[in-house]
């Protein structure tokens, strides 16, 4: 920028050398403030504690579905170790593949839910969800009965108390919809529909654009605003790729049916820890699964038809008095 | 290629050249500017929590800056339309001051939406997969970076134009300007289908969206370009022709009329529903379960639409002050009608009836006030290099020197961006 300065001051022939050497002075002088004020503006930056991505190999990685078998034990392998190196604990991350011929679906029993959220403790655990800011894939909203509108359920009710007299309880979480909004509208394809039904989202390749938040009719998306917080000792070492492995900040997440359980054969974390029954889980496509006869039997429906997303998670009651605590109509799923 | 090189280099040098006045903008908005990147970077380090997002009302006041320089961006075509369709004359140079508004705005935008991601290192992706045709958002990248390369062509080749003193190809811009009027129409409706398609938000979906948008764009958009105008008119030589500020007027006119025929055609089918899916917009209008903070933005922005509306459609808008001030009710309205007003409500309550009100923070609203900045520094540079360039002062033999000794010319839109914002901050 100076030199042009300098002919300048040629066409003036020379005449006004001292002035030349002051406005030469000026411009120095605001040139370093303005280089000092750009410096000062992006210092917040030098507390930065996690790097992007570790290598520009990391950085310019292909998505998953695009990746080699090899290519993924070492990407899993190089996960771990962050995670040893973060939390000082070994854990194995799997990626067990869907199984051939299984369609999950999850059943509720509105009956028999009394709204302890055992489920949602269950869950955070075994999905190593953030405890701060806190995460939590299911919502059971208290709501008071003769109404099906969500807007006059509760959120917030103290579980010490539950039930309460003239309420029912409704757990919402991701319904794995059959044509799912979140996955038609992400970007990048970070999220997509797996052949067992399951909506995954790949941790790395989300951009936290939060438009799938946007999108979902059941609020059943996560986002992480901050680096997540999970006490070392609490974490679930039993990973899985697509599921429950420390998430970082900036990405979204959400509930995938345990697919870390569920495809190796046992049951969703909400599933075991359910004191009253009230959820039932399998796969669609069995005809014997007690899924399936639910489907058959009892009077089903699924939570804004309407939007038309195809849940694949049904809600139900079977008894005509909905009082869960009643222990004569206990017996009957 | 030297010659080009040659230009750029002595716009670039135009740009340090200006009285006291200019100085003291620049600085300002470099500063602001400057505050905006200092916040954005502790953002960064943070994460969006910073922000006053959350899983609730996740997308805010980015977002919502977002839709409402999409629609600034696609009105700054309101001129060329008189122009080249109606092919008047007088106003063709008044065109490029538009279309370096749009370029302004498309930066804006896609910094808005840069801010907004919670992992923008991760940009690239969408060059590695690329969601189209599904995506909406996929749609929205392509619609509004061509934009951006049309507008920096169209005017771009005619300041080259001017400062080569030779008379500009037709062929070589004239078809891009129509392609121009119909790309700004669809980045509107595009970004409105953004939001459109969304089943699970009801206060969204519905098809007067995408009209709503861009009426009310093409009320906003002119009356900024108005506001740069007049002072363009006032601080430098460059004489603005008074048929202008008439047609832009009738523009904005039309435009703003249409706007609250939909409006109330929106409230009126909503509100005799009186359907469940009325509770964003009876939070928007009248609160929800005492929970009421955009009740007052709401309709400040009805009554400053009015206002406005009312002033333009009197014969005293033909005032300068007046219309001015009408131009600014306008600007603000809108912001608050398609900013906040729009994006923030689809939230309030949540899908599963959750009611969590927003509120933006500090930082938050130091990165939105450092974007516009950041942008009207771009706009005030253009412009500035811009109109000695069009009345002949700076050309292919002439020297920087001669814009720096003649009287000084410059500091374009001192007020007008003050005014812009106020409402931004606000």
């Amino acid at each position: 920028m100076q030199l042009p300065i300098l002919n300048n001051a040629k066409a003036y022939k020379g005449a006004r050398k001292g002035a030349t050497r002051r406005s030469f002075l000026r411009k120095s002088v605001a040139f370093a403030g303005g280089v000092t004020a750009f410096a000062a503006a992006i210092s917040p930056l030098k507390d930065m504690k996690d790097a992007p991505a570790r290598s520009l190999e990391d950085w310019f990685r292909d998505h998953y579905k695009e990746l080699s078998q090899s290519e993924k034990d070492i990407l899993f392998a190089d996960l771990a170790k962050d995670v040893k190196d973060k939390y000082g604990i070994d854990v194995t991350i799997g990626d067990p593949r869907p199984i051939p011929g299984v369609e999950y679906g999850y059943a509720l029993n509105l009956s028999r839910c009394n709204g302890n959220r055992a489920c949602v403790h269950a869950c955070v655990k075994e999905n190593n969800q953030s405890r701060s800011p806190e995460i939590q894939y299911i919502r059971v909203v208290e709501m008071p009965s003769g109404t099906f509108d969500l807007e006059n359920g509760s959120h917030n009710y103290d579980e010490e108390s539950v039930p309460k007299d003239g309420h029912y309880y409704m757990p919402i979480q991701c319904h794995q919809c059959a044509d799912p909004p979140c996955v038609k509208v992400c970007p990048v394809e970070a999220t997509w529909q797996e052949e067992d039904g399951i909506t995954v989202i790949d941790y790395d390749w989300c951009i936290g654009c939060r438009y799938c938040q946007a999108a979902c009719p059941y609020w059943a998306r996560h986002f992480n605003f901050a680096e997540p917080y999970i006490p070392p000792e609490e974490l679930n070492p039993d990973m899985a790729y697509l599921s429950n492995r420390p998430r970082a900040r900036g990405v979204m997440e959400k509930c995938h049916f345990c697919l870390q359980r569920t495809r190796k054969g046992r049951l969703p974390a909400c599933l075991e820890a359910c004191p009253t029954g009230a959820r039932k889980f399998g796969n669609l496509l069995d005809p014997n699964s007690e899924v399936s006869q639910i489907l058959r039997t009892k009077r089903i429906f699924v939570l804004k038809e309407d939007v038309g997303t195809r849940p694949r998670f049904f809600y139900y009651f079977d008894e005509r008095t909905p009082r869960p605590r009643n222990k004569q109509n206990g017996g009957q799923a | 290629m030297k010659q080009y090189l040659d230009f750029l280099w002595k716009c670039f040098r135009v740009s340090f050249v200006g009285d006291w006045r200019y100085h003291l903008w620049m600085f300002f908005l470099t500063a602001i500017a400057l505050l905006g990147l200092n916040a954005w970077c502790t953002q960064l380090v943070n994460g969006l929590i910073t922000t006053g997002m959350t899983d609730q009302v996740s997308w805010g006041l980015f977002i919502a800056n977002f839709t409402f320089l999409v629609g600034m961006a696609a009105a700054a075509v309101m001129l060329v339309i008189p122009v080249y369709i109606y092919k008047n004359r007088e106003l063709h140079d008044l065109v490029i001051f538009g279309e370096l508004f749009a370029v302004a705005a498309i930066i804006m935008c896609m910094l808005f939406v840069t801010v907004d991601m919670g992992r923008p290192d991760r940009l690239h992706h969408m060059m590695m997969r690329f969601n189209f045709p599904m995506s909406l958002l996929t749609w929205d990248v392509i619609v509004l970076n061509v934009y951006l390369l049309l507008n920096l062509h169209i005017c771009g080749y005619l300041i080259y134009c001017a400062y080569q003193r030779k008379m500009p190809a037709k062929w070589f811009y004239i078809p891009f300007v129509f392609v121009a009027i119909v790309w700004a129409i669809s980045i509107h409706t595009v970004t409105a289908f953004l939001l459109v398609g969304l089943g699970g938000r009801p206060f969204w979906n519905q098809a007067i969206i995408a009209p709503r948008f861009i009426a009310s764009a093409f009320a906003a958009g002119p009356a900024f370009i108005i506001l740069t105008l007049i002072v363009i008119d006032k601080v430098t030589s460059y004489d603005v022709p008074k048929k202008a500020f008439t047609t832009l007027r009738n523009l904005i006119l039309v435009a703003a009329t249409i706007n609250a025929f939909l409006l109330v055609s929106e409230l009126f089918t909503e509100f005799y529903t009186d359907s469940s899916h009325l509770a964003s917009t009876r939070y928007l209008w009248f609160g929800l379960h005492g929970k009421n903070a955009l009740v007052p933005w709401i309709w400040t922005a009805v009554s400053f639409n009015s206002i406005a509306l009312i002033i333009l459609y009197l014969p005293i808008s033909r005032i300068r002050g007046l219309l001015s001030i009408a131009c600014v009710l306008l600007i603000i309205g809108v912001w608050i009608e398609k900013g906040m007003g729009l994006i923030v409500p689809a939230f309030t309550p949540t899908p599963i009836g959750e009611l969590v009100e927003y509120f933006p923070t500090l930082n938050e609203t130091l990165i939105c006030l450092g974007i516009w900045a950041f942008g009207l520094l771009i706009y005030t540079i253009c412009v500035r290099v811009t109109i000695p360039v069009l009345s002949g002062r700076l050309t292919v033999d002439s020297d920087v020197d001669r814009v720096r000794t003649l009287p000084d010319e410059s500091n374009d839109s001192n007020e007008t961006e003050t005014e812009t914002r106020k409402e931004c901050s606000s």
